[in-house]
């Protein structure tokens, strides 16, 4: 439903997107993680057809977002960064005003307002200007704006930024829900929203895909992943000296090893993400020491997206290039 | 049909945005205030003794100035509060085209001018009390008028589309402004006739909203009058529709 080929776009002659590709289809919530500056922002807006990519094409339901961008936006639901909304209006008043730019007339479109009004939470503000409204409620009504038409594609810039916990969740659950029957594109730099509703990520840093994948399939790249945690009634070094000759173990650390050398807590990494949980407790058995409490990592997102973005320049030349 | 309703919904919206907020009111109050007070004060109305409103110090004569102030005035929020407050790309990735909002902001901007000009109806109502004004040069007076205060208004909505700040969109519309009264002012083109050639004065000159909106204040309209200000608003909606498609950001 989605397809975004080979976009980019500079600013300045900086480059901002070098050549992004991928597909969304129904019923797939993408995430799109990076750093602030890495691109996430120009890639939605030139889908959006709110700016014009400098090469590459993207389309949505077979529309091109440049040669067909009434037609193209028909079908996206559109939340951009920072929930922007005109701010002397009423809650009401706005979303009627949405609604008659998608085409709603008379009944139709006070029905429109009522029901997203209810969905989002916002009936008590109905009345009040988006102005006088806290941040959770103006991002709830930006949101409202971009689901009112129950499109087949929703682009949402950071949908839960300025939420508290229980309205993130509410939000959450929404974008869920609707993902079974849409097609959505998310940004974000919480990862735990990532791995609680993605189907799939895209990890971008610098203008570039330098990830692409489900989640699970992400912290399979982690350092952590597979990797486990023993805690051993016997003294640091002999542990970690017994289970280096593991065959599958890349690398042991300490991570306690208390004075009275009683007990030591001990994580050992493996090589390519390897099962090394029933070779590391085979080692303990044989010495005669027994695990008080074992723990393996399915990896860590944070980890991987750490890796993946920070590589050489990225860091410093992507800070603040999305401020403008 | 789609291109009309999304023309007027936007102007719907414009038309609430400027009676939302206290500009509405000002505009009209501080408009009709100061239209009276050139046309009394300034012009001495009573002592002129004559039921004209067009004359050499009538009432419609104070116009280009009053709008050289007030129109930028009422133009340079639209655009540019948009892309301060970022809802250009809301507005933007709507399904509507650029010059659909064109269309509908400058018709909001321009019924709300058109609304200040037929609140000073009651110094038509005066002038018709104290003598039989000629009411074909009223007419074309109003009309005249109105188009003047289009023409205004394009300049100062394409100034606004160049910037996000209302200052200086204000300020630039002024100075165009400016630049377009003076060009056929006659204490301008007496000094440019001393030194430049006359066909070149003239040429200036019918660059210039007095040239074209002073003839209008003799009871007759002449097509190449309303063509002049037509083209100038065309122009000027062309060019700030040119400006939204290359703007880099927003």
């Amino acid at each position: 439903m989605i397809k975004a080929d080979r976009l980019a776009k500079s600013f300045d002659r900086r480059a901002a997107v070098r050549g992004v590709t991928f597909e969304v289809g129904k019923g797939e919530v993408l995430g799109f993680l990076g750093p602030n500056g890495a691109g996430k922002t120009t890639t939605m807006r030139m889908i959006t057809g709110f700016l014009r990519p400098d090469s590459g094409t993207a389309s949505v339901n077979g529309h091109d977002a440049v040669r067909e961008p009434v037609e193209a936006r028909r079908a996206i639901g559109y939340l951009p960064e920072n929930a922007p909304a005109y701010g002397d209006m009423t809650v009401a008043e706005f979303l009627g005003f949405i609604a008659g730019m998608r085409g709603y007339r008379g009944g139709e479109r006070d029905d429109r307002v009522e029901a997203v009004l209810e969905k989002c939470l916002l009936r008590t503000v109905r009345h009040q200007p988006i102005d006088t409204l806290s941040k959770g409620y103006r991002q709830r009504t930006c949101f409202a704006q971009a689901i009112l038409h129950d499109p087949p594609v929703l682009i949402l810039d950071e949908p839960t930024e300025g939420l508290d916990p229980n309205q993130k969740k509410v939000v959450r659950d929404m974008i869920r829900d609707m993902g079974r029957e849409k097609a959505i594109v998310l940004s974000t730099h919480i990862l735990e929203e990532v791995e609680a509703i993605c189907t799939r990520a895209i990890i971008i840093s610098d203008g570039r895909i330098v990830a692409d994948g489900t989640p699970a399939d992400l912290k399979r790249r982690s350092r952590d992943y597979n990797a486990v945690t023993v805690r051993v009634a016997a003294p640091a070094d002999e542990v970690v000296a017994r289970l280096r000759r593991v065959e599958a173990a890349r690398s042991v650390e300490t991570r306690r090893a208390p004075a009275g050398g009683g007990e030591c807590v001990v994580r050992v990494y493996p090589h390519d993400g390897r099962p090394v949980l029933e070779a590391v407790l085979a080692a303990l058995a044989e010495k005669g020491w027994s695990a008080r409490e074992v723990l393996t990592s399915d990896g860590r997102l944070d980890d991987v997206f750490r890796r993946l973005t920070t590589t050489a320049d990225t860091a410093v030349a992507g800070a603040g290039k999305e401020a403008a | 049909m789609d291109a009309a309703s999304n023309v007027r919904n936007i102007a719907k919206k414009e038309w609430l945005a400027y009676f939302n907020s206290p500009v509405a009111y000002v505009f009209i109050v501080i408009f009709l205030m100061l239209s009276g007070f050139f046309t009394f004060m300034v012009g001495h109305f009573y002592e002129a003794m004559q039921a004209d409103l067009s004359g050499p110090n009538g009432f419609f004569l104070w116009h280009p100035w009053l709008y050289l102030i007030l129109v930028p005035a009422v133009a340079m929020r639209l655009w540019a509060e948009e892309r301060r407050s970022g809802t250009l790309e809301l507005l933007l990735t709507l399904p509507v085209t650029p010059a659909q909002a064109i269309a509908g902001k400058f018709l909001a901007a321009w019924l709300f001018l058109l609304l200040a000009l037929a609140l000073t109806f009651p110094i038509v109502v005066t002038t018709a009390y104290l003598g039989s004004p000629d009411w074909g040069a009223v007419a074309t007076g109003y009309l005249g008028s109105a188009l003047l205060a289009g023409a205004y208004l394009a300049v100062g909505m394409l100034t606004s589309a160049l910037t996000r700040n209302q200052v200086i969109s204000f300020i630039l519309a002024v100075v165009i402004g400016l630049f377009l009264i003076l060009a056929g002012y006659p204490p301008v083109t007496d000094v440019l006739s001393r030194v430049a050639p006359d066909a070149l004065v003239r040429g200036v000159a019918e660059l210039s909203f007095m040239t074209h909106f002073e003839s209008m204040q003799r009871g007759v309209i002449d097509l190449r009058d309303v063509v002049y200000f037509a083209a100038v608003v065309a122009f000027m909606l062309f060019a700030t529709h040119v400006v939204l498609q290359n703007r880099k950001t927003r």
